[in-house]
């Protein structure tokens, strides 16, 4: 097919309402997850013109963002994250909306809970105030990270005007030699093609390592596209996709179910798709990644020095980036002394993530000094978690064993750097201030590598427990 | 265009939502890739409201641990009631938070000339009525410097004819998608009632998508 219509076309397509008079699409929004943080000033927005929620069995709350992930009861301690929070669980009540609170088994990170429920489905449409909603590409769904002000029109309408993008395939060849994982795959796509390389695009990632990766690689990969500017990241469904989706909560059953595959497979691209872009790295020439400076792409592979600021198309950015991290061009990455160690996020919380962590750190001890943190990304994580005894190799090594929540990737809760800590972390932001200290430190990593640099106290080569 | 001062910055009226120009002093922050973790810090996303978001732009870099005033072109005298903001590429990276041109539109930047802007921020800026538009490296270049070396020039925006004058008679051309252009003109950027309006065609098309009936045969 020499005119074959991409995923982002297709579901763009299907879901298209209206043109608007301002030439936008009214796009129709299959699911809206949302959390306590960007959506009370949408509900009284709502209030305030008069409007009703259009669809909320079509709505999905939880809490993630603010909620303490060691000492739960309530009232929080931290009085504004406990008001949030009483003020999503009213505006839900209020509204008819499902809510996973603090003491449901379903509550969890919004971009994690999603796929883990069966809730995010391919072919569909999801938004949510969060820019990490892009995690749900990973079922080739088209998820929009949204302002509170679209989450009013969505709560008002389930839908968005919209502007359509362009699509650019993304190809990663070949194969990941051992100790490279998805974050590393999503790093170097960002440095390859810049913090804002993908401003008008969609990404659309393929190609023999995306599709050996299963669902939790892939939705690592999809949830970083907005790192590198992307609005929106996705990958065609396929067999592994279904396999996961199968038997989950909200997923359908049955007929029900065969009926949904023979759908799903329909939105994927047609093999003669026709891009507005094509990009193609090979795997194999991709090491273990760390962040030096203060975005993400800002990184180098384990075995590389810092690079030289005139090297950069934005040297001046490069300097601001030394000025904050305090090291030099020309020094390894390798050593880098940590004082934090965190394994969570949206990024890189779910079951396979901490496996990975928990596998370099059986036996093994936290380096003196570190504080180490490993905080499942969801209730259901955290219980799979330690059904299969992960919690245990976690504490006897050191690591201190939380509860679910969005913790120190953005720090609005109690977990914070103090001062100019430099953190090993899985999450998905270097930026200045990130993790809670204005001069705090963020160096982004794989779990795995996080696991490591907390059992030595620096920045050590994965690959070194893995032979 | 009326505005209608708030506890905090200003707001704009009800009753004409159309925003045809902005005009007034400019006031330069330089630096590509400005996320908005550092337009505004996540711990005053903690805050139920916007009201007091215009007291927070560009927070740690305009207050030390003390509280004080750190140098900072928000700061700087020379700059004070500036409605416009120059920035270079990029700007707006990272989270979706609204907080961030909120923060700024309350402290009172009506409008955004810069080289880029990030997708998500350029969205809400569109949905609180700020026209965020391009000019080259050398433009904007150009407009930082003049208004570093006369703080008083004053500049008018029109979105219609997609024109920056500024100084003595002078003007370039501005870039904006013509969509956003269009909302702005219209006054349709606050979205909701355009989009209420078609609620019947929204129900029709829930009712064909698969998934919204659970696959039912």
């Amino acid at each position: 097919m020499a005119n074959g219509r991409t995923l982002y076309d297709k579901v763009w397509d299907s879901h298209t309402v209206d043109i608007l008079s301002t030439g936008q699409t009214q796009l129709f929004v299959g699911l809206h997850l949302i959390h306590e943080i960007t959506t009370a000033p949408a509900f009284d927005m709502l209030r305030e013109q008069g409007l009703d929620v259009a669809f909320p069995q079509r709505t999905f709350a939880t809490v993630d963002h603010i909620v303490p992930t060691d000492i739960r009861t309530r009232p929080f301690l931290d009085s504004q994250a406990e008001e949030l929070t009483q003020v999503l669980e009213k505006n839900v009540g209020e509204f008819g909306i499902d809510f996973f609170g603090l003491d449901s088994d379903k509550q969890g990170i919004v971009h994690v809970i999603g796929p883990q429920l069966g809730l995010t489905q391919p072919g569909m449409t999801l938004a949510c105030g969060d820019s990490h909603t892009s995690t749900h590409g990973a079922f080739g769904a088209l998820a929009f990270g949204i302002g509170t002000s679209q989450v009013r029109d969505v709560l008002a309408t389930q839908t968005l005007a919209m502007d359509r993008l362009k699509v650019r395939r993304i190809n990663v060849d070949g194969s990941l030699a051992q100790g490279v994982y998805a974050k590393d795959v999503i790093l170097n796509i960002i440095r390859k093609l810049g913090v804002a390389g993908g401003k008008g695009f969609a990404y659309e990632y393929g190609g023999a390592v995306i599709d050996r990766m299963n669902m939790e690689e892939r939705m690592t990969v999809c949830n970083m596209s907005i790192e590198g500017g992307a609005l929106v990241g996705y990958v065609n469904p396929d067999a592994t996709t279904f396999e996961f989706l199968k038997g989950r909560t909200y997923a359908p059953k049955g007929a029900d179910f065969e009926r949904a595959v023979a759908y799903w497979k329909s939105v994927a691209s047609d093999a003669g798709a026709s891009y507005d872009d094509v990009v193609s790295m090979n795997g194999s020439d991709i090491e273990p990644t760390v962040t030096w400076g203060i975005n993400p792409g800002q990184s180098v592979g384990i075995s590389e020095k810092l690079p030289r600021p005139e090297g950069f198309s934005d040297p001046e950015g490069a300097k601001k980036a030394y000025e904050h991290m305090g090291w030099k061009p020309g020094s390894p990455i390798l050593g880098t002394p940590i004082d934090v160690a965190f394994v969570g996020s949206c990024t890189n919380s779910r079951l396979s993530d901490l496996r990975a962590a928990a596998a370099i750190a059986k036996g093994r001890k936290v380096h003196s000094g570190i504080r180490a943190l490993v905080v499942p990304g969801s209730a259901e994580v955290k219980a799979l978690a330690e059904k299969e005894g992960l919690h245990n190799i976690f504490t006897q090594a050191g690591f201190e064993w939380r509860a679910a929540g969005c913790s120190m990737c953005l720090a609005m809760n109690p977990d914070k750097l103090q001062g100019r800590e430099i953190c090993a972390s899985s999450s998905n932001r270097n930026f200045i201030g990130r993790q809670g200290s204005p001069g705090g430190r963020t160096l982004l990593m794989s779990p795995a590598m996080v696991a490591a640099a907390a059992l030595n106290g620096k920045v050590v080569d994965v690959r070194e427990y893995l032979q | 265009m009326g505005w209608r001062k708030l506890d905090q910055g200003y707001i704009r009226m009800n009753e004409d939502r159309r925003i045809k120009r902005i005009f007034g002093t400019a006031v330069p922050v330089r630096g590509n890739d400005i996320d908005t973790d550092r337009i505004i810090p996540a711990r005053y996303l903690k805050e139920a409201t916007f009201a007091r978001m215009g007291e927070y732009p560009f927070y740690d870099e305009r207050f030390d641990d003390a509280g004080k005033l750190k140098p900072h072109p928000l700061n700087d005298a020379r700059f004070k009631g500036a409605s416009i903001l120059l920035v270079n590429k990029n700007f707006g990276c990272g989270s979706s938070r609204e907080h961030a041109p909120q923060a700024l539109h309350r402290f009172g930047i009506h409008a955004i000339v810069g080289e880029s802007f990030a997708a998500i921020f350029a969205g809400n800026c569109v949905m609180l009525g700020i026209p965020a538009v391009a000019v080259g490296e050398r433009e904007i270049e150009e407009l930082m410097g003049l208004t570093v070396s006369d703080p008083q020039t004053q500049f008018v925006l029109d979105i219609d004819s997609k024109k920056l004058s500024y100084g003595a008679g002078k003007s370039m051309p501005v870039a904006i998608p013509e969509t956003s252009r269009k909302a702005l003109l219209e006054g349709s950027w606050d979205s909701t009632a355009m989009l209420h309006a078609n609620l019947s065609k929204v129900k029709n098309i829930a009712a064909i998508l698969p998934y919204m009936t659970g696959f039912k045969g």
